[in-house]
């Protein structure tokens, strides 16, 4: 045996490209992976922003095909991409990791995912907030008590959990009082069909379809605890604070989408078909969805106390379900700032509501 | 010119061997040291690319220490269930690729009749048919064991098919020269020879029964490894993610192993060459 370098010297350079092309190529990979997968937030003029299908933010994607953010980007002098991703957790994750400036979520996983991840993230505009979109339906059953003992199916973490704590909670009764079983939204419409499955907790469209199917009774719905499911448009706070123009942009275009949508069928028939229904059935969820069409509206929303009391809901609901993170000691440990007062620790502000750009949209001074 | 100066002719000493082999690894982890750093330096609480003493307190809280809200080591439970599902979707997989390959590769007349089904169903891909399993197996363990079944056994069935196929009509014909029947010729010449094939085929079909679980497990489960990837997912908890990935891996590894040792232990004829 002998060591392995012991090629002679004389060898062909043929050889000895071939074993330099590996080493070239190994260190174009070093150097490659010392390119840090994070960017420095700085002023630029070139954003992107993420959305994923729900009835809330189908105007992001019509807003975007439509030319309107590009016209409220230019008049900001500013680029401004839009993206939709299929997978809404994903893109919230994309987010999170920097990839994105903004992106639409609701109120909770706007808390539990960025915020808890160290990312200052603010709801630049509240576009809706959930009004029966979210549903607890049970099988052969008629009263929300009758679930005690049962498994329930949801997509456990998200939304649809938080509204099961709260339905539960309103008829005195406990999570340890029923079995959580994580199931993919996407499998939720068929798995109903089985015989293993009694209660299930779910959102539009997939609410609707299941009522369809018989046995099925919606006990509790989002309507009974208005305003706490909201729907935002999330935005980094550093890249709102060193680029107004963005907000401003983003702000134009949302209610110049929001008059469309309101004022023409044809507008709402389209976000309908892009999120595979038709007018019909996108009228159908908009009817259980609070929209906030008028911006005035939304700055009373967000205004008001109710707001910070809904805060402190979600964040006790996150904290007792560890997605707060571990290291969090209590529910106040991510301070969230509304306009009408902070809940939690001052000195950890990440997660805040902040009105400014929809009252200027509200004003006119876009 | 000597046959050692071509670098293909150049063999590692055993040290090199070990060293060369670990390598990427190292490399691999500074890799990631760097980009996490990198991250954490921009933002502490970066949870994208969690640090490893990071890591390190994930394993700890979910290995041992018990859960808060259930009282359970989650890790444990999590593996136990996996393994569970896992182990008895194959060993079913097993048995059913053994019997469906070795009767249609003994017997022509049974051919005829089974191979064009089995060819058509080993083509469906299991994740298209999930909502007729859902109906058929209802969301409990066993369409998470069926899933695994559906997945892999189409593929051992084929391979022993192959493997039965392959064994000379010479042995065949001796044994029934001898005054052999189809019955002995299948369980005295076959079926011994196929045996250590199986095992090649379950170590060859183990990723894709991984696979099959961790789908089963991310579409309706009260635990489970892939129950818990995708449940914490929703959180962008990479610190729980990233150890329960390398926990897969050694399991997938140790199993992988065991077989091989299992086949070497009981049929030494088959591993001498």
């Amino acid at each position: 045996m002998y060591k392995l370098f012991s090629a002679h010297k004389t060898q062909t350079t043929r050889r000895q490209r071939g074993f330099f092309t590996p080493l070239i190529f190994s260190t174009c990979l070093l150097i490659l992976s010392a390119v840090p997968l994070g960017q420095a937030v700085a002023e630029r003029d070139s954003f992107r922003v993420c959305w994923s299908i729900y009835v809330g933010w189908m105007p992001w994607g019509y807003g975007a095909e439509a030319g309107i953010v590009n016209k409220w980007a230019d008049k900001y002098g500013i680029d401004i991409e839009v993206v939709q991703i299929n997978d809404y957790i994903e893109s919230i994750n994309q987010y999170t990791a920097g990839e994105f400036d903004a992106c639409t979520m609701t109120n909770m996983d706007a808390l539990t995912i960025p915020s808890a991840g160290g990312v200052d993230t603010t709801a630049l505009i509240v576009g809706d907030f959930s009004n029966g979109n979210d549903a607890i339906i049970l099988k052969d059953e008629t009263s929300l008590s009758a679930i005690k003992g049962q498994k329930v199916n949801l997509v456990e973490l998200s939304v649809s959990h938080y509204l099961l704590a709260r339905a539960l909670d309103s008829v005195s009764l406990a999570e340890k009082d029923v079995t959580v079983v994580n199931t993919s939204d996407a499998d939720m419409v068929s798995a109903y069909t089985t015989k293993d499955v009694t209660s299930v907790v779910t959102w539009n469209p997939l609410v609707a379809e299941i009522l369809k199917m018989p046995g099925a009774t919606k006990v509790f719905d989002s309507a009974s605890i208005p305003g706490e499911i909201i729907d935002t448009l999330m935005i980094n706070t550093q890249t709102l604070q060193e680029n107004p123009n963005l907000g401003k942009a983003l702000a134009g275009a949302w209610y110049e989408i929001m008059q469309n949508m309101q004022e023409s069928a044809d507008v709402r028939a389209s976000m309908g078909k892009a999120s595979g229904t038709d007018l019909a059935g996108y009228e159908m969820q908009l009817a259980s969805t609070h929209m906030y069409y008028a911006a005035g509206d939304a700055v009373d929303f967000v205004n008001s106390p109710d707001l910070l009391q809904t805060m402190q809901y979600v964040a006790e609901f996150s904290f007792t379900h560890g997605l707060l993170g571990e290291g969090a000691p209590d529910a106040g440990f991510i301070g969230i700032a509304t306009p009408a007062g902070i809940f939690g620790d001052a000195d950890n502000v990440l997660l805040r509501f902040d009105p400014t750009y929809m009252q200027m949209a509200a004003d006119g001074k876009l | 010119m000597s046959r050692s100066r071509r670098w293909i002719n150049a063999q590692p000493s055993m040290f090199l061997k070990i060293t060369l082999g670990l390598l990427p690894f190292l490399v691999l982890l500074l890799v990631y040291q760097y980009q996490s750093d990198a991250r954490k330096a921009e933002n502490p609480k970066d949870k994208l690319l969690p640090s490893f003493s990071e890591m390190s307190a994930a394993v700890d809280r979910h290995a041992f220490q018990p859960s808060k809200r259930t009282g359970q080591y989650l890790l444990w439970r999590d593996t136990a269930s996996s393994l569970t599902r896992l182990l008895s979707g194959i060993a079913i997989a097993a048995l059913l690729g053994l019997t469906f390959g070795l009767a249609t590769g003994a017997f022509p007349m049974f051919d005829a009749l089974s191979t064009p089904v089995i060819t058509a169903i080993s083509l469906i891909p299991p994740m298209a048919i999930l909502p007729i399993l859902f109906i058929v197996f209802g969301l409990g363990e066993l369409s998470k064991v069926v899933l695994i079944i559906i997945g892999i056994s189409p593929f051992i069935t084929r391979e022993i098919y192959l493997r039965t196929k392959e064994i000379p009509a010479e042995q065949l014909i001796k044994a029934q020269t001898l005054g052999g029947n189809s019955s002995q010729v299948v369980f005295r010449v076959l079926l011994p020879q196929i045996a250590p094939r199986l095992i090649g085929a379950v170590r060859l079909s183990l990723g894709s029964a991984w696979l099959f679980l961790i789908a089963a497990e991310a579409i309706a489960a009260t635990d489970g490894l892939g129950y818990r990837i995708f449940l914490v997912r929703r959180y962008l908890a990479m610190d729980v993610i990233l150890p329960y990935v390398v926990w897969i891996t050694f399991l997938a590894f140790v199993l992988d192993r065991l077989l091989i040792l299992i086949s070497q232990k009981s049929f030494p004829w088959y591993h001498d060459d």
